[in-house]
């Protein structure tokens, strides 16, 4: 891997309130290169939007980084002051989310919205951020900019949108782009056309991508490198073709094995698709031993006497099992 | 937006006959006539001048040809002769339109001043003691009645600090307006600080503020250019109501305060049961509303791009 320009060590996020803190996400470690598109994949409730709001600044109460480093380039986000990190948003760090719908402002042109990335980080004159949008909006593809600059986003489709909230996360050539399920809320049909534009010009740009998303399958098909959170722990982490191929954690196994694929299912002779028994185990409710111990079909007695450490496989990578394969 | 005010006007013509309607049903079924009224209070008025008064006005026409004739001739933009003052009703009205007209402005602008800010500020600080201490105040606000803070007010500010005048409409000068103003504006201003703490919590959650925020911005410019806007639009339906029916809630305010405007004309025009200026004073009533109605409508097609009204 390249020099990393995003290293998080021991992030833990916690749920403070007025009794003890409830743990959310458990010292996660991630460390992504220059330019590189690293997946981190996992059910709803698994804590992978609150590392990546963590990492953004952007954790509201009662949510709090309460440990762990997340070193981006040389400074340490989890402790500048409110300030700093305020400039490095939208300039050195970007986030897209999931609702496109939702996520812009319904009573500022587009043109305003993304030009005003301009003005916070570039000292332009909104004269001259509004001409940064229009190539902007060109840049994602968007048809006639420049009429396009005038629309607010009511008059936009949910593909549309979304190709302005990735103007706005680009716009200032960001070092790390957090996309946190960007195609969960569109259509099938035009899903795949926004992931290559993001990774086009995330390309282009040298901007390291975090994609976000609860399928492993777009995740494996676009990164070098695939996390797997279950519960706020990170239970794997290699490269994403050996984790599609050859799960390691139970937990893996069961997600690619969940993932429909043509005629499988015929040949096996199932009638029903595969899935995972159980659901996640709310906050409060996190085991002291293997978090997955519930629903693993590899489940023994160690697994639930105390945590369960982290083994570094041959391969490279890790895994967070007692009987990883 | 032509078209928009060809319905509202329809909308108005429809509200304004039924209203006229009910009045005229009302005064119908209660008990006491205008002539009745004289003799009320142990007057001494002859049965003679009493028929002669009933034939003169026509009431003894039964209730339909009464109803018609009124219909007719406020079709006609006629709104009758006061029984009791025996002026034409619009004459009486003129008047007292822009002092009823000047007292809600000034009520609401009270309301929006105090309330918004209040809102505003105990959104922001929710959960503070800023945030309690505004709510507390504003739900007394809603509960206390309106005539009886007025008389707190006038106990204080006139009789006490003689700050300013008790009650009446002096030269129509600012010092005679602030008190009913204020005690007019109290149940308003409070309503409109809750809804805005309401309104600015909603969009504090809304994901466009988590945009907002990923950007990089400084909380005033996020307050500024994000927040403050958006909540509006949620609360600009609220002050319209709340102006809207300024008039008809401060019937007992001009009483309170001898204010010479349309409330006490019609709470006057009540006793008396001179149905013309009871019908006048309503009928300014209605129409307020439906106007500042209609602005409000108007005001959002300025404020929030995404209504149009086709």
């Amino acid at each position: 891997m390249s020099e990393p320009i995003l290293d998080v060590r021991d992030l833990s996020v916690s749920l403070v309130g007025s009794g003890p803190p409830i743990g959310a996400v458990d010292r996660v470690n991630l460390t992504i290169g220059r330019g590189e598109v690293f997946g981190l994949v996992g059910e709803s409730g698994c804590g992978k939007s609150l590392c990546a709001l963590a990492i953004a600044g952007l954790l509201r109460q009662p949510m709090q980084v309460t440990g762990g480093q997340i070193m981006l380039g040389a400074t340490d986000l989890a402790t500048i002051p409110q300030r700093q990190m305020r400039r490095m948003r939208g300039d050195d760090v970007s986030m897209i989310f999931q609702e496109p719908m939702t996520a812009l402002n319904p009573l500022m042109t587009v043109g305003d919205q993304i030009g005003e990335m301009f003005v916070l980080h570039r000292g332009l004159s909104r004269r001259a951020a509004r001409k940064k949008a229009i190539e902007a909006l060109d840049q994602v593809r968007v048809s006639s900019p420049e009429r396009r600059i005038n629309a607010y986003p009511h008059q936009l489709s949910g593909g549309m949108r979304q190709r302005v909230m990735i103007a706005i996360a680009l716009a200032c050539d960001p070092k790390l782009l957090i996309a946190d399920e960007p195609t969960t809320a569109l259509d099938v049909t035009i899903q795949a056309e926004i992931v290559e534009l993001v990774l086009e010009l995330c390309r282009a740009k040298g901007t390291a991508v975090m994609m976000i998303s609860h399928d492993l399958g777009l995740v494996a098909r676009i990164c070098n490198r695939v996390a797997v959170m279950y519960a706020g722990q990170i239970v794997e982490e290699r490269a994403s073709a050996e984790i599609f191929n050859h799960p390691s954690h139970p937990y893996t196994r069961g997600l690619v094995d969940a993932l429909p694929r043509l005629g499988r299912r015929l040949e096996r002779g199932q009638r029903r698709l595969t899935e995972i028994a159980g659901v996640v185990p709310a906050l409060h409710e996190f085991p002291e031993g293997c978090r997955f111990a519930a629903r693993c079909p590899r489940v023994t007695s160690e697994c639930t006497a105390a945590s369960v450490p982290v083994t570094q496989l041959d391969g490279g990578g890790i895994v967070r099992c007692l009987h990883h394969v | 937006m032509l078209q928009l005010l060809l319905r509202r006007l329809a909308q108005a013509a429809l509200t304004v006959f039924i209203v006229i309607s009910l009045v005229f049903v009302l005064f119908s079924v209660i008990p006491g006539t205008f002539t009745s009224s004289l003799q009320a209070d142990k007057r001494d008025v002859s049965q003679d001048v009493i028929e002669r008064l009933e034939d003169e006005l026509g009431l003894n026409d039964p209730l339909p040809v009464r109803f018609a004739n009124y219909v007719t001739d406020l079709a006609q933009g006629d709104l009758g002769v006061s029984y009791a003052t025996r002026r034409p009703v619009s004459d009486m009205l003129s008047g007292r339109i822009w002092a009823s007209f000047k007292l809600a402005c000034a009520a609401i602008f009270f309301a929006v001043c105090v309330g918004l800010p209040l809102g505003f500020i105990a959104a922001i600080r929710q959960g503070s003691w800023i945030d309690t201490a505004a709510m507390t105040f504003a739900v007394s606000g809603l509960s206390i009645p309106g005539f009886w803070a007025g008389l707190l007010l006038m106990y204080l500010f006139s009789l006490k600090l003689h700050l300013l005048p008790t009650f009446g409409y002096g030269s129509g000068g600012l010092s005679h307006l602030i008190l009913p103003a204020i005690t007019l504006g109290i149940a308003p201003m409070a309503l409109l600080a809750r809804t805005t703490r309401a309104a600015v919590l909603e969009t504090l959650n809304a994901d466009f503020i988590r945009t907002a925020r990923s950007k990089g911005m400084s909380e005033r410019r996020l307050v500024t250019r994000h927040l403050a806007r958006n909540a509006f639009v949620l609360v600009l339906t609220t002050i319209g109501l709340q102006f809207g029916s300024m008039l008809g809630g401060s019937v007992v305010i001009e009483k309170l305060f001898a204010w010479p405007g349309v409330g006490s004309l019609l709470i006057d025009s009540v006793g008396l049961r001179d149905i013309p200026a009871v019908q006048g004073a309503i009928l300014v009533i209605v129409l307020f509303f439906l106007l500042i109605n209609t602005l409000v409508d108007l005001a959002y097609l300025v404020v929030d791009p995404r209504i149009r009204y086709n």
